[in-house]
C-alpha cells in the first residue's frame, strides 16, 4: 500500500510537470518522424563527419539567407564539435571579408576574417533581410534546433522524461526540409509562398532549399561520396550540425552528467547503509 | 529556537566566544540535540531539501548575474554567451533553470505533506502562514527569473501576467505602470525584474529563518499527528535525522541531475529560445509548469477581475486553512473520509495543471470551471463540514505507541538511544 502510494505520487507529479510540454498542440500537421541521432541518449556524441557534412550544406546553401550570429569560426575547432583543425578554421575564416573599424583615421575598413570572428551574416540588417525575402526575415540559426519543437501529446511526453527524447527540434527540421510537395492537399498557397507538410499552417515563406546532388560530399577511399547526396541525407546532416550549433557543450554535458549521477548513486548507497546502521539502534525502525 | 541549552564548548576560545555570542549553542540546540518525533517519514525530508535548493539557487544565481546583462538588446545573447563561452556556464544556467522547477517540485511535496498530516493545525498556524508567504515570494521570484533570458515566452508571459493587475479597480493601471516602469513591457521592466529577482531570494531566506524558528517552538508535526510528550517519542536531530535528510537529499539531487544533464530543456518551452519580439505573438502563451494550476483557475473565470481574484484567492485561502479545517484529529492517517477528498484534491490540482497548458476553449473551459469549483470547495465546504461529521479512527496515545504498538511503548529504547547518540557506529 505504501509503495503503491509512492508510485502513484510519482506518476501524479510527473504528469503535472509534463503538462507544460503539452502546451503547443492543436495544429493538424503530421508528427515529424523520429530519426536515429548519434547525439541522443545518455552517452550521445556528435558524429564529426556528419557535422562536417552538415556544415558544408549550411555553408553552401542555408548561409546565403540564414545568419548564425552566435557561432564563431573558432567554435568549429572546439572539442565536441565538427573537429576541424585550427589551420582549417584559420583558412576558412580568411576566405571571408569582415567589416572592422573604425581605424585611427576614423574609417571603417574590410579585412580578412579571423578565427575569433562571428559567422558573417548574409544581410547587413533585418530590414535588408526582410526586403530580400518577400517580407519574411530568415531566422538566425544559432539556437534554432532548440527553438523549434512539436508536441508529442499524452502519454508520450511522459515517456520522453525517462527515455531522454530531446530531439524534437532536429526531427522537426529534418522533416521540414523534406516536407515540400507540389500537391498542396487543398491548402490555398499565396504567390511567393510554398506548401510544406510539416510547417504549422502548411504555408511557408522559404522555397524548397535542397535538391538531390546539390552539395558535393567528400569522397571515401573508393571514390564514392561518404554519404548519399540526397535531400534526405542533407536534411539529417544539416540538422545534426544545427543541433551542435545550438548546444555546442552537449557532449561535455552528457559526459559530466554520467559522472555526477554515478557519484551520487554511490553516495546515496553509502548514506543509505549508514542510515540503516544508525537507525538499527532504535526499536521499531529498520 | 528551543531545545536544551546545556551546550558547553570544548575549547577555551569556544567558551570565551559563547559567553559573548551563543550562536554555537543555538545551532547545537536546534540542529544537534533537538528532539524530533521518531516516526517522521520521508515526506519530512523535503524541508531540508528546500533549504538546499534555496542555497543552490542563490549560489548559481550569483555567478550567473556576473555574466548576465539586463538590457533588452543584450539579455538574450548574454544568456547564450553564458551557455557557450563561460566555463561551465551551461551547467550553471541549466542548474539554475531546472533548479527552479526542482524547488517547486519539493515545495509542492512539502505543502502536500502539510495538507495531508494537518501540519497547519494548532499550534503551528504561524509556521504555516510563514510557509504561504515563502511560497508567494517563490512564485514572484520564479516569474521574474523566467523573464530575464528575454525570449518570446519571457516577454509574452511578462506581458500577460503584469496585465492582470490592470483588472484591479482604481489602482490597477498605476500598479501596472510601476511594474513596467513605463507604458509597455520593455527595458525598464527587465531592469527592475532583474533587481527584484536578485533581492527576493534573500527575503525568502529571511522568512525561511522565521519559518524554522516557528517550527522549533512546537517542533515538527509527525505522521501520527500527535504532540511529542516524553523522551520515548523523540530522537535527537543528529545523527538520526541528519543522516536520513542527507540520504533523501542525495536521492533528490540525482533526480535534479537527470533533468540538468540529460533533459535540460524538457521543462522549458522552445519559444524561449527565440529572442523576444513585441511584434510577434506566440501561438500559445503558457507559463512554466508550476504556475499552470493557478493559470487554469485564472482562465476558468469569465470575468477578468474575478479571474485575477480567484487566482490570488486560491493561494490566499491557504492562510485561513488552520481555521477552516474543523477536525479535532490532525493526521489524515486517522481520517478515512478525509483521505478520499485529499487525494481528489491532489488529482484535481494536477488536472488543473494540465488544463492550464490547454487553450481556453470548449470542454477545457468547462473542465477548468469544475476543477476550480472543487479546489475552493475543498477549503470552504469540505474541510469545515468534514471535521464535524466524519468518523475518525482511534489515534494512538503517544508517538512511541504509534511506532511500537501499545505493548512496546513502555520500552525505553528511543530514550536510551537519545542519551547515547554516539555509542555505536
Amino acid at each position: 500500500m505504501k509503495r503503491f502510494k509512492v508510485i502513484a505520487a510519482a506518476i501524479l507529479v510527473s504528469g503535472f510537470m509534463g503538462g507544460a510540454v503539452l502546451a503547443d498542440g492543436g495544429h493538424d500537421t503530421p508528427l515529424p518522424p523520429k530519426n536515429d541521432w548519434t547525439f541522443a541518449g545518455p552517452f550521445g556524441t556528435f558524429d564529426k563527419t556528419q557535422l562536417q557534412r552538415g556544415f558544408k550544406v549550411y555553408r553552401e546553401v542555408c548561409s546565403s539567407c540564414h545568419s548564425m550570429g552566435l557561432v564563431s569560426f573558432r567554435n568549429l575547432a572546439q572539442p565536441g564539435g565538427p573537429g576541424f583543425t585550427e589551420g582549417q578554421v584559420k583558412a576558412l575564416a580568411a576566405s571571408y571579408k569582415v567589416k572592422d573599424g573604425p581605424n585611427d583615421a576614423g574609417e571603417m575598413f574590410e579585412r580578412d576574417g579571423r578565427a575569433a570572428d562571428r559567422w558573417p551574416s548574409p544581410f547587413p540588417n533585418k530590414q535588408a533581410a526582410a526586403a530580400a525575402n518577400g517580407g519574411a526575415i530568415p531566422p538566425d540559426f544559432s539556437v534554432i534546433a532548440k527553438a523549434r519543437s512539436y508536441s508529442r501529446g499524452f502519454p508520450l511526453f511522459l515517456v520522453d522524461m525517462f527515455t531522454q527524447y530531446q530531439e524534437h527540434g532536429v526531427d522537426y527540421i529534418t522533416a521540414l526540409l523534406q516536407g515540400y510537395s507540389d500537391d498542396t492537399h487543398g491548402v490555398e498557397v499565396p504567390a511567393g509562398k510554398y506548401y510544406n507538410t510539416f510547417y504549422p499552417g502548411n504555408v511557408i515563406a522559404m522555397p524548397k532549399p535542397l535538391n538531390d546532388g546539390q552539395v558535393e560530399y567528400p569522397k571515401g577511399a573508393d571514390g564514392r561520396p561518404q554519404a548519399p547526396e540526397t535531400v534526405a541525407q542533407y536534411s539529417k546532416d544539416v540538422s545534426a550540425f544545427l543541433m551542435w550549433a545550438a548546444e555546442p557543450k552537449l557532449e561535455q554535458r552528457k559526459e559530466t552528467g554520467f559522472r555526477v549521477i554515478l557519484f551520487l548513486i554511490v553516495l546515496a548507497g553509502l548514506f543509505y547503509f549508514t542510515k540503516k546502521k544508525i537507525w538499527s539502534r532504535v526499536e521499531g525502525h529498520h | 529556537m528551543s531545545g536544551h541549552s546545556n551546550y558547553v564548548p570544548k575549547s577555551a576560545f569556544g567558551r570565551w566566544f559563547e559567553r559573548r555570542l551563543p550562536i554555537m549553542g543555538l545551532i547545537h540546540s536546534s540542529f544537534v540535540v533537538f528532539p524530533n518525533p521518531r516516526n517522521l517519514n520521508y515526506y519530512w525530508t523535503f524541508g531540508g531539501i528546500l533549504a538546499f535548493m534555496l542555497v543552490s539557487q542563490i549560489l548559481t544565481g550569483v555567478v550567473l548575474a556576473m555574466h548576465y546583462a539586463a538590457n533588452v538588446d543584450l539579455a538574450f545573447n548574454s544568456v547564450e554567451q553564458i551557455m557557450r563561452d563561460v566555463n561551465y556556464g551551461w551547467m550553471l544556467r541549466y542548474l539554475h533553470a531546472n533548479g527552479a522547477s526542482m524547488f517547486f517540485v519539493a515545495v509542492y511535496v512539502h505543502i502536500g505533506r502539510g495538507l495531508y498530516y494537518g501540519s497547519y493545525k494548532e499550534p503551528r498556524e504561524v509556521l504555516w502562514i510563514l510557509g504561504v508567504i515563502i511560497f508567494l515570494l517563490m512564485m514572484a521570484t520564479a516569474f521574474m527569473g523566467y523573464v530575464l533570458p528575454w525570449g518570446q515566452m519571457s516577454f509574452w508571459g511578462a506581458t500577460v501576467i503584469t496585465n492582470l493587475f490592470s483588472a484591479l479597480p482604481g489602482v490597477g493601471e498605476t500598479i501596472v505602470t510601476y511594474l513596467w516602469g513605463g507604458y509597455s513591457v520593455g527595458n525598464s521592466t527587465l531592469n527592475r525584474f532583474f533587481s527584484l529577482h536578485y533581492l527576493l531570494p534573500f527575503m525568502i531566506f529571511g522568512v525561511v529563518a522565521l519559518h524554522v524558528w516557528a517550527l522549533h517552538v512546537p517542533g515538527s508535526n509527525n505522521p501520527a499527528g500527535i504532540e511529542k510528550k516524553t523522551d520515548k517519542d523523540t530522537l535527537p536531530f543528529h545523527p538520526y535525522f541528519t543522516i536520513k535528510d542527507a540520504f533523501a537529499l542525495v536521492c533528490f539531487v540525482i533526480f535534479f541531475s537527470w533533468f540538468t544533464f540529460y533533459i535540460p530543456n524538457y521543462l522549458g518551452h522552445a519559444d524561449n529560445y527565440i529572442e523576444a519580439n513585441p511584434a510577434v505573438t506566440p501561438a500559445h502563451i503558457v507559463p512554466e509548469w508550476y504556475f499552470l494550476p493557478f493559470y487554469a483557475i485564472l482562465r476558468a473565470v469569465p470575468d477578468k477581475l474575478l479571474g485575477v481574484l480567484a487566482m490570488f484567492g486560491s493561494i490566499a485561502i491557504l492562510v485561513f486553512l488552520p481555521w477552516l479545517d474543523t477536525s479535532k484529529v490532525r493526521s489524515g492517517a486517522y481520517r478515512p473520509a478525509f483521505r478520499v477528498f485529499f487525494w481528489m484534491f491532489i488529482a484535481n490540482a494536477i488536472v488543473l495543471g494540465w488544463l492550464g497548458a490547454k487553450p481556453p476553449e470548449g470542454l477545457y473551459v468547462i473542465a477548468s470551471r469544475l476543477c476550480t469549483a472543487y479546489y475552493f470547495a475543498y477549503f470552504i465546504v469540505i474541510l469545515p463540514l468534514l471535521g464535524k461529521i466524519e468518523r475518525t479512527l482511534p489515534v494512538p496515545a503517544s508517538i512511541a505507541e504509534a511506532v511500537l504498538g501499545p505493548s512496546g511503548s513502555g520500552s525505553a529504547m528511543a530514550a536510551g538511544a537519545a542519551s547515547s547518540p554516539n555509542s555505536q557506529g
